[in-house]
């Protein structure tokens, strides 16, 4: 009844073309960016940033980079975890070499070191596709984690071999170290989101998007068509790198501040990230956020209700967690091998036909 | 908007369970699951029938009762900070994280916070230099006072001279299992042997190759620095390769039961430090049995007792109330804040007498707290497994680890960690 495109006349190619063309799709953005911004920071909690919100925008940013290497490009990759301990070392070496940078270029920047390191091991790519590829990007993962516990330059020849993160600030507010205020930590991650979320949208609907799907569909398709398969790749691969060194890099700074890589960046970091590309949906910027937030906020919120909320004993409640969790993905895949993303789909169409569907 | 309903249940959820000011909080991160959950379970279990029996029998710690708030944390450094915010507002006294990656995250932010860390035996060595480290404690001995220990009880084993020797450490690839090996360096530079490292990955499960390399290079004593799953697998791997395992000897946090028990009588002879007696002839367990086990009270499944974990949990809940009478003393006031506990804390000692009237004569080492030293008196013993009679014998008396080593490694590790944050050195 009121979410249909009928009467919201377009009068112009970019218009036409704009990310929501339903009016209630734009308006909800607006609202929920407007609530993210300018609410949320005044009421944020300790616990809500440290353990529910700052985590799930982390892990927003480095979803949409693995969508876009595995949902768009088609190039399945078990590196995740390597290329986030590769922002988080560079931005700790950055951070400990020049004291002065600013913390945002120091994010930046580790995202642009993790872009060339992802672009050497995405070299492989461009001669062996699919599973063989994951095995290669798993290669990837265990050499990187192998090298920042074996080559102490990394982490500033500390006994331990812990990364810890020196406190820095940004127009004056602390960002990074202890006393960083919780709305500080949360503004500081979403800057990244918006700005991140909104240049994928819009790569992946341009020419560089098209060829990525292009190559993911049909790889010598693409080639007699005209798309340089060793362009599109390494690009992808460049720029989902960026972003996942970007999330490496706040998950160390800002989130966790001190980290040691074999337990931070391990494999099952990769495979949690690659969970939240299939549940969110492949191919999709929204599922992207949808597959974070499953992963990120469903144990967070099983734990509070089982023993919080029910006073279960924490072992069982712990065990549960899992038991639910799994339970809620297989069901989820069962009913949509596409990801949550879809199941949004399918309740757009039908909310444009309700009441009256055929 | 499905994530923001999510994440305001979520919100809801929490501040549901308000601060409540009345008891004295003790929050237990413990971990009852996963890879490491041999080794946490027992220790947890203990923390809380120790404070089940402070509210059971003396009805809490000068009048008031205890509240132990239990949190999963399943050994992993982003659950451990997921459970210090959802208990740090609830009013809690003291971390005891049992977990040295946990406490690196929390030093910065529990010091931030003015909560203090107790690390018994694990954690951050140089935190024992009370002049940076303000807020974290690590009394009665640091990982630097184990490594100490178990290089001198090699040398008596060897009579004084262990020139020449080789000497492997196998640890756990992390925080906890790097943190030895500044001491060891030096110690071979002193005492002559040559050490080798041979790292193991988390969780342990898988190392063949290490002991392999073992085999090949035939190291005189192997020194390990393992937690959870690894112990079991290290202990049943040396004796599959027929290591002779008096050579082999563990840190106080590789010496359990259920650390031996799966090798059977392949771990017979194995030895590992002890930070406090094994064994269960206190004269606590009456008191416990009384009023905890027999009133249906016990933590977890209630099989843990007596064991060298269980005792652990039992001691490091006994520092704690001791540490909070202090502060009451110290005060006046029973219902104390973190700040006060600290002090407790800091003005805390115990002695053989105190431990006796505690309950638990004859158990861990005698220590006292000045505003300079966090670190105990850095006494340790060695135990050794009897496969047959299933039991930790001790082999030493208590061995006084290296102090003129040690302390000059603390001074430097923590003037580093002084300057980087830009700390100012307090007991001046």
């Amino acid at each position: 009844m009121w979410y249909r495109e009928a009467g919201d006349f377009k009068k112009t190619y970019s218009e036409d073309s704009q990310t929501f063309p339903i009016r209630l799709d734009r308006i909800g953005y607006f609202v929920i960016l407007l609530v993210a911004v300018l609410v949320v920071p005044f009421f944020i909690t300790s616990y809500a940033a440290n353990a529910v919100l700052v985590p799930f925008l982390i892990y927003a940013i480095a979803v949409l980079g693995l969508n876009i290497l595995t949902g768009y490009c088609g190039q399945v990759s078990l590196g995740t975890g390597g290329f986030m301990a590769v922002g988080a070392y560079a931005s700790y070496k950055l951070m400990t070499s020049f004291p002065d940078l600013n913390i945002f270029f120091v994010v930046i920047l580790a995202g642009f070191v993790t872009a060339a390191v992802g672009m050497m091991f995405g070299l492989p790519s461009l001669r062996i596709k699919g599973f063989y590829l994951a095995v290669a990007t798993l290669a990837a993962q265990f050499f990187l984690v192998w090298l920042f516990n074996k080559v102490p330059w990394f982490y500033n020849y500390s006994a331990s071999g812990q990364i810890n993160a020196p406190e820095r600030t940004l127009l004056g507010y602390i960002i990074t170290g202890p006393n960083t205020s919780p709305s500080a930590k949360y503004l500081f991650c979403l800057a990244f989101v918006i700005l991140l979320a909104w240049i994928a949208r819009n790569l992946t609907r341009g020419t560089l998007g098209r060829s990525w799907m292009a190559i993911r569909d049909m790889d010598i398709a693409a080639e007699i068509i005209g798309v340089n398969p060793l362009k599109a790749k390494l690009s992808a691969f460049g720029v989902s790198s960026f972003f996942i060194g970007i999330a490496g890099a706040l998950y160390f700074t800002v989130y966790l501040g001190a980290v040691e890589v074999g337990e931070a960046f391990g494999i099952t970091q990769s495979f949690l990230v690659l969970f939240m590309v299939i549940i969110g949906g492949l191919g999709s910027i929204l599922g992207s956020f949808a597959g974070a937030a499953f992963l990120v906020l469903m144990p967070v919120l099983l734990k509070n209700v089982l023993v919080g909320g029910m006073g279960w004993p924490t072992d069982i409640a712990a065990h549960f967690e899992f038991i639910i969790v799994g339970g809620l993905i297989i069901t989820f895949l069962i009913l949509e091998p596409h990801g949550l993303a879809q199941l949004w789909r399918i309740i757009k169409e039908k909310m444009r036909l309700w009441p009256f569907p055929h | 908007m499905k994530l923001t309903k999510l994440a305001a249940i979520a919100a809801v959820a929490l501040t549901a369970a308000s601060p409540v000011m009345a008891d004295l909080v003790f929050p237990s991160l413990s971990y009852r699951t996963g890879p490491y959950a041999a080794n946490g379970i027992p220790f947890a279990d203990g923390y809380a029938d120790y404070m089940t029996l402070m509210n059971e029998r003396d009805g809490g710690i000068g009048g008031v009762p205890t509240k132990l708030l239990e949190c999963e944390t399943g050994y992993n450094t982003a659950k451990g900070v997921e459970c210090y915010e959802a208990t740090k507002g609830e009013g809690a006294l003291i971390y005891q994280p049992l977990s040295t990656g946990i406490t690196y995250q929390l030093i910065p932010k529990a010091s931030a916070d003015g909560i203090p860390v107790h690390s018994m035996g694990y954690g951050r060595t140089s935190a024992a230099n009370g002049k940076v480290f303000e807020w974290v404690f690590n009394y009665p001995a640091t990982y630097w006072d184990g490594a100490s220990i178990a290089v001198k009880h090699i040398m008596d084993q060897e009579g004084g001279d262990i020139k020449g020797k080789k000497i492997a450490l196998v640890y756990h690839n992390s925080a906890y299992g790097k943190e030895p090996i500044r001491t060891l360096e030096e110690l071979a530079k002193m005492h002559g042997y040559e050490l080798m490292l041979i790292p193991v990955d988390h969780p342990g499960q898988e190392q063949k190759s290490q002991w392999l390399q073992i085999r090949q290079q035939r190291p005189d004593y192997v020194l390990m620095w393992g937690w959870g799953v690894m112990n079991q697998v290290a202990i049943q791997e040396a004796s599959n390769i027929g290591f002779a395992m008096d050579h082999f000897i563990g840190i106080w946090w590789s010496g359990s039961e259920n650390d031996v028990l799966p090798a059977g009588d392949g771990a017979n002879g194995y030895k590992a430090l002890a930070l406090a007696n094994p064994g269960g002839d206190y004269a606590i367990y009456a008191d416990l049995q009384k009023h905890v086990y027999d009133a249906g009270k016990a933590a977890g499944s209630g099989d843990q007792m007596k064991t060298v974990l269980y005792n652990r949990g039992l001691y490091a809940a006994l520092l704690a109330v001791e540490a909070t009478r202090k502060a009451q003393e110290i005060h006046g006031v029973a219902q104390i804040t973190p700040a006060m506990m600290r002090d407790g804390m800091e003005a805390l000692e115990m002695t053989e007498a105190s431990m006796a009237a505690l309950g638990m004569a004859d158990f861990g080492p005698e220590f006292k707290n000045t505003c300079e030293n966090h670190g105990g008196s850095g006494l340790g013993k060695v135990q050794q497994w009897d496969a047959s009679a299933k039991t930790w014998n001790l082999i030493t008396d208590w061995i006084q680890s290296d102090k003129s080593v040690i302390d000059a490694l603390i001074a430097e590790d923590s003037a580093a960690y002084a300057a980087e944050n830009n700390i100012t050195e307090r007991c001046n």
